[in-house]
């Protein structure tokens, strides 16, 4: 079983912000489907893995870059060709 | 406790950008440092969502290059995976990185220890990963706290190369990393005259204490400085009864020390797992047929056999692929007196000056012509460092620099025969009794004096040897 | 013609330049599909306003056709259900019956067919959702084989499953669709060179049809399974050899795709913290609070979810017992599927299990929405093509016959597909 403060540590992992009046919903349908999920358990994991697809690359070749209004176009109040974010400090 | 009893274990995680003409996942020009933020971006090195990776085969070409010269093992099957975390330079909130199969495993590194005697330190591990944008700009109170973030770093390839927690002190930390940028240097796969091109993670332990990372060191130097300070710090924790706990530290540069990272930055679960728009690799048969060229240790021995110079010369101009290029240009006119310039003298007075050795580079013929002057005793020693300055600094500051014959001429410093001098001695003999009252009681040096005086006076251009000959003429021994 | 489904967001239409065999084709584009300069939502809060500076691989294809691309569709947000009820934009409702869901979460795209505003639309699936709302709403839906349609530019949620799928009137106008996206893209590393030629031709005498028993166990509607079974004696007498095979790894099939699909959608979905695109995060904040917020906010119940799951399968301690273990059942459901194609030339049985459900009816109970997939996930799981034809009424709405062949065997399934669809 998972508990509540499990669900909360893992909002947390993911920034994804969980209030306490969503806690105890999520945290019962989270029991649900990890329940539900338990059968995978039951299999042996052994033998590697297929590969469809093996040594895909591309030459080392420059292609254009988009232009800087381009990148900056969907962010919020650009600074100077700078992408504005969050501080860190 | 004595200090004996601390035993310090260091190991590394090299970072060095690869010097690819494209970025690792996508086709942005990775020659980005000259150029205004966010102009080398595209869907895939944005992370704009629907974009997705396709493996720069270059990047993997040189990070096998790497892993031969190291001696590295290849696994059959190499997988690209993320790391998911949260970090505004960080675009698509994870990196593409490798883990449980990377691209090489094992190798080794041969350095020196403190004590000047040959020591192997073995490698973890090789992998291969892209670089995250980089933040510039911190807000302050007036405007707010904020970042502002700039892109074209973003998806640079990196390699990074784990060693085992084998090293001893802070100077083979040093000289591990000195010997690693030398081999990617050789191996022309890094540049690392490019800011930044090198980034060191280092985990250091004092015995029987807990581990402690410290992140992005960004000099060779640095290196060095964080390792001892946070030595110094973690003795002085334990002499004092304290106990280390296991976190992560970042360097300050500036400062010199290391601060403890607070807890929410670090108390991460990667979650890694397999990419999933990237097939997995299997290169292990490209190793083959990679030709390495002359490695450093080679090239060193090379040196000794050919040049017949000394070991640490050897070593100090093939610890870098461009003095050594420059060396065996300049060797033909002495290959002994041309390693004592530029091992002993140039890589100084260009250290002293911040200045780059390809500047020099360019100019060969000149330094030859310095050397030749040198040899020929065209001017003495001193007068060719004099020289040799004047020379720098106008190459430092317009580029075209005067000839070393033509500062000669223009200073005056032709060696002139040591009689000419007699009269200049004798004066400097008679201002100091004391100095030979020092001399005839059996003092060793006290003469140096003497001669510096000499040599001042007459502006280098008497030579040294002579002139201490003269002195035990005059003083009758 | 106004949208009474509710199937656009965005009814913006672009010409493209090219001409070629879509001239003047208005085609619906699912909004999880980057349209350049197009606003491009995925049905979700976090990306209104999100404008791409470039085209999806299938759009630049569609352009130089020259398709009209025709509006953005509604969606589950960002192919997160099987109902296109998880809308940031509201829910589509089914043209056959505005008191029932269209299905999901290409669910858009399936109205606008459905309900006539276009011919062609394409969907994605991802564990159904091209061919579930396919059958739902009675039109044609191919889910392509991995890898034959370039991924670049569709926005993911789990890209080891997803395919961009036709979704149209009838099958010659899905053959003709696929032939325009199909074939190899250097953006994405995992597109294969199998270009379609487009010549499909009804064609089903002397094929062998496997019936995989599982296709029509419990849980299977009546109305639906005698709907299906009917359609497989259609095929049968047009000269089909119609056997008996089974999937013993099916049980497998949800648990496998629900772990793999939440792992990485937790891992895609990371990206929308606001700083590039999306709501602005505020600035003020150390980092993680301000992307917190961005996310609480933007995200719906569903997609929370799924990425709460996600993160959780993949964290430390948890990652052999569900991850690891999910790519095993992946692998053992893939050879099941090829085992059964190496005598059978396709596989046939209902695409859903139900008729489209009331709208409401299926989103209290996640799991029990999950489950609704059941016949459509294997498909993503093995890789293989499936297409959803609609074969009659149960209950009074459509019922989708599901054909799936072999890697790389879309030819063979829309060949049946249109002699079915010529013989009813």
């Amino acid at each position: 079983m998972v508990k509540e403060n499990e669900v909360l540590h893992i909002a947390e992992l993911a920034d994804i912000g969980i209030s306490s009046a969503e806690l105890g919903k999520f945290t019962e349908q989270f029991n649900a489907i990890l329940e539900y999920f338990d059968i995978l358990d039951t299999l042996e994991a052994s033998g590697p893995l297929m590969r469809p697809l093996v040594n895909v690359f591309r030459e080392d070749e420059v292609t254009p870059s988009i232009s800087q209004e381009d990148a900056l176009r969907n962010s919020h109040n650009p600074e100077d060709g700078y992408v504005r974010a969050p501080r860190v400090i | 406790m004595a200090d004996e009893d601390f035993t310090v274990i260091i190991g590394l995680e090299v970072h060095c950008q690869l010097d690819t003409a494209s970025k690792l996942f996508c086709g942005c020009s990775a020659d980005f440092r000259a150029d205004a933020p966010n102009t080398h971006v595209c869907p895939v090195c944005l992370g704009l969502p629907g974009a997705m990776p396709v493996l720069n085969k270059k990047a993997i070409e040189y990070a096998l290059k790497v892993a031969k010269a190291l001696n590295c093992r290849i696994p059959e099957e190499g997988e690209f995976c993320r790391k998911n975390y949260f970090y505004p330079d960080l675009v698509k909130a994870y990196q593409i990185t490798m883990g449980d199969n990377p691209l090489a495993l094992g190798g080794y590194i041969e350095i020196e220890d403190d004590a000047g005697n040959p020591k192997v330190v073995n490698l973890t591990r090789i992998h291969v990963e892209e670089d995250p944008g980089r933040l510039v700009h911190m807000g302050n109170k007036e405007r707010g706290h904020y970042t502002l973030v700039d892109y074209n770093r973003s998806g640079i390839p990196l390699i990074e190369m784990v060693t085992e927690p084998e090293l001893s002190s802070p100077k083979e930390a040093r000289r591990l990393l000195n010997k690693l940028r030398a081999t990617l240097e050789y191996l022309d796969v890094f540049d690392p005259e490019k800011e930044g091109s090198i980034r060191v993670d280092a985990n250091i332990s004092i015995k029987g204490h807990e581990r402690v990372e410290i992140k992005n060191i960004s000099s060779y130097k640095g290196v060095e400085k964080a390792l001892t300070f946070e030595i110094t710090r973690q003795k002085n924790l334990i002499r004092r009864g304290g106990t280390i706990s296991r976190e992560t530290r970042h360097f300050q540069e500036g400062k010199g020390t290391t601060t403890s990272a607070r807890s929410k930055e670090v108390a991460n679960d990667y979650r890694y797992f397999p990419e999933p728009d990237l097939p997995v690799i299997r290169v292990s048969d490209w190793v083959e047929k990679i030709a390495l060229p002359e490695l450093p240790d080679a090239r060193r021995d090379r040196f000794m056999s050919q040049y017949g110079i000394a070991v640490n010369h050897a070593r100090t101009l093939t610890g870098d692929l461009h003095l050594a290029e420059f060396y065996e240009l300049a060797a033909p006119v002495g290959a002994q007196i041309t390693a004592s310039w530029v091992a002993d003298i140039l890589i100084g007075e260009l250290n002293y000056r911040d200045m780059p050795l390809s500047k020099v580079t360019s100019h060969a013929d000149q330094f030859k012509e310095l050397v030749i002057l040198v040899r020929d005793k065209t001017i003495t020693d001193k007068a060719g460092v004099d020289v040799l300055r004047v020379w720098l600094d106008s190459l430092h500051e317009n580029g075209s620099p005067e000839s070393p014959a033509a500062i000669v001429a223009r200073l005056g410093l032709i060696r002139e025969a040591g009689e000419s001098f007699r009269g200049i001695v004798e004066k400097i003999l008679a201002k100091n009794p004391q100095a030979i009252a020092d001399h005839k009681a059996g003092k060793k040096g006290a003469l140096n004096f003497i001669v510096g005086q000499v040599m001042k006076e007459t502006k280098g251009k008497s030579d040294p040897r002579e002139i201490h000959a003269m002195i035990a003429e005059i003083l009758g021994e | 013609m106004t949208d009474i489904y509710n199937a656009y967001i965005n009814t913006a239409e672009v010409k493209g330049s090219g001409s070629g065999i879509l001239s003047g084709v208005r085609v619906s584009i699912k909004d999880n599909i980057s349209t350049k300069d197009i606003e491009t939502t995925c049905a979700s809060k976090i990306l209104k306003g999100y404008i791409p500076p470039y085209d999806a691989h299938v759009i630049t294809r569609l352009k130089a056709e020259g398709a009209i691309i025709a509006g953005k569709t509604n969606m589950d947000e960002f192919g997160m259900g099987s109902t296109t009820e998880n809308s940031a934009f509201g829910p589509t409702l089914n043209p056959r019956d505005v008191t029932r869901v269209p299905g999901g979460s290409s669910g858009g795209s399936a109205a606008a067919v459905a309900g006539g505003l276009v011919s062609m639309a394409l969907g994605s699936d991802t564990g159904g959702s091209v061919r579930c709302p396919a059958a739902w709403c009675g039109v044609v839906g191919l889910k392509p084989s991995y890898g034959r349609v370039s991924r670049f530019g569709l926005i993911a949620y789990a890209n080891s499953f997803e395919q961009i799928g036709p979704m149209t009137t009838n099958v010659r106008d899905a053959a003709k669709l696929f032939s325009v996206i199909a074939g190899h893209d250097p953006k994405d590393s995992t597109s294969v060179n199998k270009p379609y030629d487009g010549n499909v031709v009804p064609e089903i005498s002397g094929k062998t049809i496997g019936i995989p028993k599982e296709y029509f166990g419990e849980g299977v509607d009546a109305g639906v399974s005698g709907e299906v079974r009917k359609a497989i004696g259609k095929l049968e007498e047009l000269g089909a050899n119609i056997v008996d095979v089974s999937l013993p790894s099916m049980k497998y099939a949800l648990p496998a795709y629900y772990v793999t699909c939440t792992c990485e959608a937790s891992s895609n979905l990371g990206r929308f913290d606001g700083v590039r695109f999306g709501p602005e995060p505020e600035m003020n904040l150390p980092w993680h609070d301000a992307y917190t917020k961005v996310r609480e906010a933007g995200f719906g119940g569903e997609v929370r979810r799924r990425i709460l799951l996600g993160t959780f399968a993949l964290s430390a301690g948890y990652y052999g017992k569900y991850y690891v273990k999910a790519q095993h059942a992946k692998q053992l459901i893939a050879k099941d599927f090829a085992a059964a194609l190496q005598t059978c030339d396709m596989l046939a049985g209902p695409t859903m299990p139900n008729i489209a459900p009331k709208i409401g009816e299926l989103t209290a109970d996640p799991l029990q929405m999950y489950q609704a997939d059941i016949l459509t996930v294997p498909v993503n799981i093995a890789g293989i093509p499936a297409i959803s034809v609609p074969c009659g009424t149960a209950h009074k709405m459509p019922v989708g016959l599901q054909l799936m062949g072999r890697m790389f065997g879309e030819e063979t399934i829309l060949n049946a597909a249109l002699a079915y669809e010529e013989a009813v």
